[in-house]
């Protein structure tokens, strides 16, 4: 994504403190008890947009149209763009649970996902591409 | 919209919906557009001047159909005729996105620009700072200057990814007649030479981001239920997936006798160091790398991990790179191949075409023709990796007799006939100014027949050949729908022959039939790009004499492999293209007939090649 030509998907990951839930100054933002998403009420969001300030990887994303927040919110457990990637075989994207692995991994800024990405396929040469 | 770069300006300019629901978007709606502004002085526009008009047009299933594809058009600076050339990635579904189905070009800047579009925020910037660069670094530059002004523009939105580009590399700014449209990373728009309309018209790129939703579709319900098929069909498709085109390097020389070897003058090679596997094991280090949208990820990222050209970095390459930058020149390693592809890439070349010149300097090389000191000390021997990559770089800054190969293969061919008082255009493989696609035609095994590039209103483009019968399955008229819609050829392999159909009556409400594109729309297309390439000019034309045929080396026998001693028959070609000209209505000079012309209602078309009958 931040590298030209290497896309990849770039999503919540239900961070255990929640900046974003916080940050909200309208309490616009909750937590879904059954499946840690976040969720975001859009009658109360003002799209000021603290919430991208404070997330850690500048998730949040404001519809263009409706100038409103919008966060995975994991299609209530049950989510497709995992379903789609399953059945195209590409095997890249999985849910996970809280135990499986130290979370503080996923929660990455796009900039660090990229550089890291890049230096897998390009080595040394990965810095002229960032 | 339309972008004047003379005057800085930009405009939204409509079709009628008749107009639309004939010509469909990409390489049709291009062919009529180019008719109905330039026809009458056709022959005295210069492809590389301010005259020419250059289009960038998605089509209607652009965004739905799976893998997005944009056409490049434009008076063609190779054929002097139309060429649709579609190029993959995000372009054409970020500009449906931002509100545009197509962006027009006419003039010429006085200084370096590039466009960029952001919804109905379009500017035309400077681009001093990124003229002269090489492709990817042009990329790269872009893609941060592009974020910095969204995020600086857009500071609420989140994070902003990477905008959808098309570009030139040095090679399109020195007007190279082999240079590319450039897309996203190495994708490229190869035929055609458009990369030196960009050039000629110094516009160094346009960076689109469009935050829309696409255009409404007629049929929601249908549309999705076609795109999971097609999703179901391309996963099917196994080795696609896992080797797109790789696999040819080694299957269409060794299986087909069909690849080009030394310009040419062979079709075989059993060299299994050339294989797929050896492609797969050795440079690629990400296997599944794709377009928005698409199932099939046949590009895979290769990089050349150590030895004497560690750090080359490019896609597969697929087979039509492959070939003509591997055995074309004499090369048998996944890692030459890697090098000689990132580098025609870095410089904006098309390798297709690029090979092709290469690959005939080197045959007048080694026949005695072409000197070292013609070449300007190089010695360009077979398989000598550096010695072309020397090459390829005079020919994209045009230094010395880079110059001269910069003007293509025929145009080179002329030329060095003309110093060197000898004919070499018989080593100069192909069609109407356009270097053949590397599907050879001797052993009859790979998919084009011996007419497929001769007939061709495209040339040498192997993604645009012709057969008999022209409503038949290997008629161009398919071709000219694929590339109109637009759609991606290979997640369309295996689908049922009227799905395409089906999908754009899904999306677009109307209810096209294969019979009425061919007997329509597609017909048209053809009769319009046919007439204009026989209009050609300034520099050169056409006499579909001598022409519409295949280059010499097709009727010289195969010297090995399997099908050693076959040859394309000169009789049997001579009575096809005079069938095929019977077929599409043309008269027996190979000029479209009044009487076809007017029933396609195309009389613009008919009064201006009144001069061409006699």
């Amino acid at each position: 994504m931040l590298v030209p030509g290497a896309d990849f998907p770039h999503l919540c990951t239900q961070c255990e403190d929640y900046p974003c839930v916080e940050a909200c100054p309208f309490k616009a933002l909750s937590v879904n008890k059954k499946t840690s998403a976040v969720l975001v009420n859009a009658k109360k969001c003002t799209a000021c947009g603290k919430c991208i300030e404070a997330c850690p990887g500048r998730i949040p994303h404001m519809h263009p149209a409706d100038k409103k927040i919008v966060i995975c919110d994991l299609c209530n457990g049950n989510p497709q763009c995992v379903k789609v990637c399953q059945e195209g075989g590409w095997n890249v994207l999985k849910t996970v649970t809280r135990g499986e692995h130290p979370y503080e991994l996923y929660a990455r800024r796009p900039d660090e996902q990229t550089r890291n990405l890049a230096t897998k396929l390009y080595g040394e040469k990965a810095e002229e591409f960032i | 919209m339309e972008i004047d770069l003379s005057d800085g300006t930009f405009k939204d300019v409509t079709f009628d919906d008749e107009l639309l629901e004939d010509y469909v978007g990409g390489r049709a709606l291009a062919a009529k557009i180019l008719c109905n502004r330039l026809i009458d002085e056709w022959e005295k526009v210069d492809p590389l001047g301010p005259d020419n008009v250059l289009l960038f047009l998605p089509g209607p299933l652009t965004g739905f159909f799976p893998g997005g594809r944009v056409c490049v058009s434009g008076k063609s600076p190779q054929s002097n005729g139309v060429v649709g050339s579609t190029v993959g990635g995000e372009f054409g579904v970020e500009l449906r996105c931002a509100g545009y189905d197509g962006v027009i070009v006419t003039g010429q800047a006085e200084k370096p620009v590039y466009v960029f579009i952001k919804d109905s925020d379009v500017e035309i910037r400077r681009a001093g700072n990124i003229w002269g660069k090489d492709g990817k670094e042009t990329n790269t530059l872009l893609n941060k200057e592009c974020r910095r002004l969204l995020s600086e523009r857009y500071p609420r939105y989140g994070e902003w990814k990477e905008p959808a580009k098309v570009y030139i590399g040095p090679a399109g700014e020195n007007k190279v007649r082999t240079a590319v449209v450039m897309a996203k990373w190495t994708h490229a728009a190869g035929y055609g030479g458009y990369g030196a309309v960009m050039g000629s018209k110094k516009l160094k790129a346009i960076a689109v981001k469009g935050t829309g939703p696409l255009p409404e579709v007629a049929n929601l319900r249908k549309v999705r239920r076609m795109i999971n098929a097609v999703n179901k069909n391309a996963y099917d498709n196994v080795l696609w997936r896992r080797w797109g085109t790789g696999g040819g390097g080694y299957s269409f020389a060794a299986n087909t006798s069909s690849e080009p070897i030394r310009n040419w003058q062979e079709e075989w090679h059993d060299e299994k160091s050339y294989g797929v596997d050896q492609f797969e094991n050795r440079v690629w280090v990400k296997q599944a790398w794709s377009d928005f949208g698409c199932p099939t990820n046949c590009l895979k990222i290769a990089f050349v991990k150590s030895g004497k050209f560690k750090g080359a970095i490019t896609d597969n390459p697929d087979y039509e790179l492959q070939a003509y930058l591997g055995p074309n020149l004499g090369l048998f390693t996944p890692e030459e191949n890697v090098f000689m592809s990132s580098l025609i890439d870095d410089l904006g070349l098309c390798g297709i075409q690029t090979g092709n010149v290469l690959g005939f300097a080197a045959e007048l090389f080694q026949r005695g023709i072409l000197s070292k000191d013609d070449l300007d000390g190089i010695e360009l021997k077979w398989g000598d990796a550096e010695a072309f990559a020397k090459l390829a770089k005079k020919i994209a800054f045009r230094e010395g007799v880079g110059d001269l190969l910069a003007e293509g293969t025929y145009r080179a061919a002329l030329k060095i006939g003309k110093m060197k008082g000898k004919d070499v255009l018989q080593y100069a493989v192909q069609s109407k100014g356009i270097g053949i696609g590397a599907h050879g035609i001797r052993s009859g095994k790979d998919f084009s027949t011996d007419i497929g590039y001769a007939c061709s209103v495209q040339c040498g483009d192997h993604t645009s050949i012709t057969d008999l019968p022209l409503d038949g399955s290997g008629s161009e008229v398919w071709e000219a729908f694929n590339d109109s819609a637009v759609l991606c050829n290979f997640n369309a392999f295996g689908l049922p022959r009227n799905f395409k159909f089906d999908f754009y009556n899904a999306v677009t409400g109307l209810e096209l039939t294969r019979e009425g594109w061919a007997k329509g729309g597609g017909l048209k297309t053809l009769q319009i790009q046919r007439a204009l390439l026989l209009l050609g000019g300034p520099d050169l034309k056409w006499n579909p004499r001598i022409h519409d045929d295949n280059p010499a080396r097709f009727y010289e026998p195969l010297p090995s492999g399997p099908y050693k001693g076959k040859a394309a028959d000169r009789t049997s070609v001579r009575d096809n293209v005079q069938k095929y000209y019977q077929e599409a209505g043309w008269d027996e000079n190979g000029v479209p007939k009044s009487d076809t012309l007017k029933k396609l209602k195309l009389e613009d078309v008919d009064k201006a090649l009144r001069k061409l009958r006699k």
